[in-house]
């Protein structure tokens, strides 16, 4: 085992899940966290999809990355990655027909997620398929991370369920959960996406960005023009 | 022809061409040309596998999940059991003429589509815009209705809806009772309304309110001393959601479906699909047949 998973393999694993989360540190794919996470059950199979999507697209970039013609190097990603994304769709489509019909659009737009294509010019361009592909799950499971936390929080406060499962009863079925709206809407993944920023940068200081401009009270006496 | 011997030679050739442009750099043209065409012709191929080998599959749900739906409106969906036995056994489809009303025998059951029908210009018909309240624009000409039968009297009518709420078009199923007056019970199978709000149409509370409820509007005493119904109204549609809880003592009420709590245009939406599948431009003329004829013709 240790021969596969040598220190880079396990650096790409286990990096994204907290320290280089694609959601909260790159801040990238959070369409797709905004837009599936009202339920669990959505967001779980989303997140498989999404990892095996970035893993075996970063694979196969990956395996043919010294034969790509750079003018054409983000369409030839494009490309390899938008076949996995409609093969992902059509497995689901006839394997997985209820989650598929609520997913519906968000499958196909894995294309257009961020993390993907982003991996895949950031990481698979440069090295070898392994670890490539090890990669892509580390991606993946980080997205996965975040997309359960933020999904278990609104599907409980949102709907008093969790996976459909009664949590909290609701008041209109003689509980005495009142259910917040706002948590079914795009708008709280902000929320719930943005605390998740703050408290892991709490514990992370080096995540903070460094200060580009720095506001300066302009001393008495100095004004004017340098 | 194709003997091993002659693949061999073409493979040997593939080898020594496919040798040549992989040693030519990167960015000139005849490799960029080569690499985009190879590429396209494996995920073409890769695409289209999954596509054919799937379509089977993905038929077979598609049309349980529509055969499960109309059970389900019908009442008759049992937990566990085999839904394919059940259909064939209790359900009987028929199309029907929407201008006329008449059952229509030319065309074959089994294989008409009436959402894939309202989409070709032979087989649909464009809703002038002051009629169109429910905003889908076109409709089919000919629609499949669902019957349920016992001892050849028919039990249900179930009818199929649809029309625009606040983010989608809602596809469903409303099922009366023969007298083609009372509801049974409405489902939506297709939609994207907002979850929890909108979403809430396919909540089997919600759902469960519609049973009774009157489709025409009566003539009924009290409702019309309360002037909420004139004789002109008599026989138009006249059920709504409104907002809040109907309260079932009023006159009134049994045209009245308690409105989805921070959904009014979801609610709203409901309301014209139904007012429009049910008055002349949708099931009225059907309708009237069914309950003059008692389901004797079928």
């Amino acid at each position: 085992m240790s021969a596969v998973l040598n220190d880079e393999t396990k650096k790409v694993l286990v990096e994204p899940l907290v320290t280089n989360n694609p959601i909260t540190l790159q801040v990238l794919g959070i369409c797709s966290a905004l837009a599936v996470t009202s339920q669990m059950s959505t967001s779980l199979i989303m997140a498989l999809a999404l990892t095996l999507v970035t893993a075996f697209s970063s694979a196969a970039i990956s395996a043919i990355r010294n034969h790509i013609p750079s003018s054409i190097r983000i369409i030839v990603q494009m490309t390899i990655i938008a076949s996995l994304v409609i093969v992902v769709d059509q497995i689901l489509k006839a394997f997985a027909y209820d989650v598929s019909k609520q997913l519906s659009v968000f499958v196909g737009l894995i294309i257009t997620n961020c993390i993907v294509m982003g991996r895949a010019e950031g990481y698979a361009m440069k090295n070898p398929p392994l670890e490539s592909f090890m990669d892509g799950i580390g991606n993946g499971l980080g997205y996965s991370l975040i997309l359960i936390i933020v999904a278990f929080f609104r599907e409980t406060l949102g709907s008093g369920k969790l996976l459909g499962i009664e949590v909290f009863p609701l008041t209109k079925d003689g509980g005495w959960y009142d259910p917040n709206g706002l948590m079914l809407l795009p708008p709280s993944a902000f929320f719930i996406i943005g605390l998740i920023i703050w408290a892991v940068r709490e514990f992370k200081p080096e995540q903070n960005e460094k200060v580009e401009f720095k506001i300066m009270a302009i001393a008495h006496g100095e004004g004017g023009h340098h | 022809m194709l003997n091993k011997e002659t693949l061999n030679q073409y493979y040997e050739k593939f080898k020594i061409y496919r040798d040549k442009i992989l040693a030519l750099g990167n960015d000139s043209l005849e490799k960029t040309i080569a690499i985009a065409l190879s590429l396209c012709l494996v995920c073409a191929v890769l695409v289209s596998f999954a596509a054919v080998a799937l379509k089977p599959l993905q038929v077979n749900n598609k049309e349980l999940d529509m055969k499960q739906n109309i059970l389900d409106v019908a009442g008759l969906l049992e937990e566990g059991g085999d839904i394919d036995a059940a259909f064939a056994e209790k359900i009987e489809a028929k199309i029907v003429d929407l201008e006329t009303g008449d059952y229509v025998d030319s065309i074959n059951v089994s294989e008409y589509d009436q959402r894939k029908a309202a989409k070709d210009p032979l087989l649909s018909v464009a809703i002038p815009k002051e009629k169109d309240i429910a905003h889908i624009r076109f409709k089919a000409k000919y629609a499949k209705v669902f019957l349920v039968k016992e001892n050849s009297a028919i039990k249900s009518i179930i009818l199929p809806i649809n029309g625009y709420g606040l983010w989608s078009t809602l596809y469903g199923f409303l099922s009366l009772d023969p007298d083609g007056q009372t509801v049974q019970s409405i489902n939506f199978y297709d939609q994207a309304e907002t979850p929890g709000l909108g979403g809430e149409v396919v909540n089997p509370n919600w759902r469960a309110l519609w049973k009774g409820k009157k489709v025409y509007a009566e003539t009924d005493q009290p409702s019309m001393e309360k002037g909420l119904i004139t004789e002109a109204d008599i026989g138009e549609p006249a059920l709504s959601l409104i907002k809040g809880v109907v309260d079932n003592n009023k006159p009134g009420s049994q045209y009245q479906v308690d409105g989805l709590a921070g959904a009014t245009l979801t609610s709203t939406g409901v309301t014209n699909l139904i007012r429009y599948w049910t008055s002349k431009e949708g099931f009225a003329p059907y309708l009237s047949k069914v309950r003059t004829v008692k389901g004797a013709k079928s």
